[in-house]
């Protein structure tokens, strides 16, 4: 089996307190490993932008159709490269 | 105009054509309540929330149309919970409605508070947490098209005390939402799949509960017999070809016939339709339908490749592939395979119990067909009688049988035969069930009997949880452990306690007759079927096996 990867997934969500729960949720129960969550919102205040940093040796496409089905993610991304750097908070020894 | 949020409730539920909910009163939930008595909504009160929830689906699983229940906060809530994980699992359209602790007690562990939201987000198609009274009139509208569109599903509203209470202004009531259209097929796709039909020597259609939800059973028979295809369902899609088609090979899998299995080993080309390669359906994966070309049509992006890789998708609504597959489809009468259809039959024969003895399982269930109008509605519960019921019992029509396939809930049986009684009040229900479901859910005979019902209920009693039993005698080396009842209630006075007429078909001197009564007579009815304790469902495919070895009798006793 393949070596874990980690790649990034770029969510556009809708800002509300229940959206987060749906979103972990999902990783939780399908056994995805979920190593880092980036969250903030957006300027209109209705929308967040969301990326999750994943370690999977499966391939990310069920994944993403998962999270699709969620009534409050609009559009969800893979990034090419996953850019570990961005979750990495400087001082906390991370990475 | 000035309504509160009960009121908003209410009138977008009759706005949105709902005529019956089912649910339990609670203090959160009281102010709904309020505005429910001066609806023209008919309540049912159930006399538990899982009850409720199974009448809600009931009424949803005879119609189609999304089932509305009521619940209160805490435990109302979390006694809904096994119904809405049933109804998301069996892909069925269902709004429940909870009263929440008044928001200023929001995460305060007050009295009768729960995160519904929290424990209901895994187990729904989409929840929701009220803040707002005035949210109220895009919420409701909003949960009938999620719960009804696309792949259909559970939708929970969790309201607060303090919102149900709130008085908004509005000018208008919204416009209410039904499902919506669901995406059509991809031209291009549909070609594909009838070039892989025309290319395929023994092509095998396997259908699931997605044909029946998306009514597509005529055009399934119609696409079948142009092409001659045998057709196979799972337990959810039993109904969508009628039993005595030609061409029905029945259910396939963990019980099914063994030569439906055998065919499925040697097709080419299985055309899986709104089925999810469930594992009770399929056995051990990686040797189901090897040598076959996998096509999947699904309205469920998700579910293509979710366990078997595919040929070819199309992720579309059944019904509207089917339509479309239909004239690209030439005639055909494939004797040779469709001959070689008839030659398993004959050689892996669904292998017959001992008919000698009283009540054996499958007379039993043959004669009850006989007996019974052939418009009833069959609701089971879980179990072996279930699964007796869904190889013996010949379903000619979607909808005609009720029954929880994905999650499997013992005490769904009675609850969903009052639904379904309520949403069709013409047709008899039949509820065929063992004694240990019926205890899940016992105290809805007093609904049943309150609402005076044509609904049958055949219990097949054998005084054990049976299909349990069976697997301890099979692969735990019959070592019995807590699955027999050591003592067993006189279910024939239970009935008549709760006012349902109970026949003791043991006693009765002609039980053909008293069976044939108790099918016609008005009202609920009971009738205690004492039937062997340690008859086994067979065959069956042992757990995490190949569809190939199953265990029949022989292997049985051997």
């Amino acid at each position: 089996m393949a070596e874990p990867r980690k790649q990034v997934l770029e969510l556009l969500v809708n800002n509300h307190p229940g959206v987060m729960v749906h979103v972990a949720g999902l990783f939780a129960r399908r056994a995805f490993n979920l190593e880092g969550i980036w969250c903030g919102p957006l300027a209109d205040g209705g929308r967040s932008r969301m990326l999750l940093l994943l370690a999977e040796r499966r391939p990310l496409e069920q994944v993403i159709r998962q999270l699709e089905k969620l009534q409050d993610v609009v559009s969800v991304k893979a990034w090419p490269d996953a850019r570990e750097e961005l979750f990495q908070v400087p001082g906390w020894g991370a990475g | 105009m000035k309504a509160n949020g009960a009121e908003i409730v209410t009138t977008l539920l009759e706005r949105q054509g709902i005529g019956v909910v089912a649910g339990i009163p609670g203090g959160a939930n009281l102010p709904l309540y309020d505005a429910l008595g001066r609806s023209r909504i008919r309540h049912v009160l159930a006399r538990h929330e899982q009850g409720a929830g199974f009448i809600a689906q009931g009424m949803a699983r005879a119609t189609g149309r999304a089932g509305v229940c009521l619940g209160t906060s805490g435990p109302g809530a979390t006694n809904l919970l096994t119904a809405i994980a049933d109804a998301r699992l069996d892909s069925i359209p269902l709004v429940a409605i909870t009263g929440q602790v008044p928001s200023a007690l929001i995460g305060t562990d007050a009295f009768q508070e729960v995160d519904t939201y929290g424990l209901t987000a895994p187990i729904t198609k989409h929840n929701y947490l009220v803040r707002r009274a005035s949210e109220l009139l895009s919420t409701l509208p909003e949960a009938f098209e999620i719960a009804e569109s696309g792949r259909p599903g559970p939708v929970v509203i969790d309201i607060p005390k303090d919102v149900l209470a709130q008085e908004v202004e509005l000018e208008a009531w919204p416009e209410m939402r039904r499902r919506t259209d669901p995406p059509e097929p991809h031209p291009a796709q549909v070609a594909a799949l009838a070039r892989a039909i025309d290319g395929a020597e023994r092509p095998v259609l396997y259908v699931g509960g997605g044909v029946i939800a998306s009514e597509a059973s005529d055009v399934l028979r119609r696409l079948a017999h142009r092409n001659s295809i045998p057709v196979t369902t799972t337990l959810p899609g039993l109904g969508a070809i009628a039993a005595d088609d030609v061409l029905s090979l029945g259910m396939l899998g963990m019980h099914g016939a063994r030569y439906t299995n055998r065919v499925l080993d040697e097709a080419d080309l299985l055309i899986a339709l709104g089925a999810r390669f469930d594992d009770r359906a399929t056995g051990k994966l990686s040797e189901f339908c090897e040598h076959a070309r996998i096509a999947h049509v699904d309205i469920d992006p998700s579910e293509i490749d979710k366990l078997k890789p595919t040929n070819l998708r199309l992720v579309a609504d059944v019904g509207a592939t089917l339509r479309a597959l239909l004239p690209q489809v030439a005639p055909r009468r494939r004797r040779r395979w469709n001959g070689r259809v008839v030659e398993l039959r004959r050689q892996y024969p669904m292998v017959d119990p001992p008919v000698e003895g009283r009540f054996q399982p499958r007379p039993l269930i043959e004669q009850l067909a006989r007996l019974a109008d052939p418009d009833c509605i069959v609701a089971t519960d879980v179990g072996q009688h279930q699964m007796w019921v869904a190889q013996y019992f010949p379903f000619r029509r979607p909808r005609s049988l009720l029954t929880s396939g994905g999650l499997g809930t013992m005490g769904f049986g009675l609850p969903a035969a009052i639904g379904a009684a309520l949403a069709k009040p013409h047709q008899r229900v039949i509820c065929v069930t063992g004694d240990g479901s019926l205890l899940m859910n016992l105290q809805e005979l007093a609904t049943l009997a309150e609402l005076e019902l044509p609904v049958t209920v055949i219990l097949m009693n054998n005084g054990h949880l049976g299909l349990v039993r069976q697997q301890q005698e099979l692969f735990y080396g019959a070592r019995y452990h807590a699955t027999r009842f050591e003592r067993s209630p006189d279910f024939v006075t239970i009935a008549e306690g709760f006012g349902v007429r109970g026949v003791p078909l043991g006693r009765a001197a002609h039980p053909e007759d008293a069976l044939a009564e108790a099918l016609r007579r008005a009202g609920p009815t009971l009738v205690d079927v004492p039937i062997p304790p340690l008859e086994n469902v067979l065959p069956m495919v042992p757990p995490g096996a190949s569809n190939r070895t199953m265990i029949d009798r022989e292997a049985c006793h051997g």
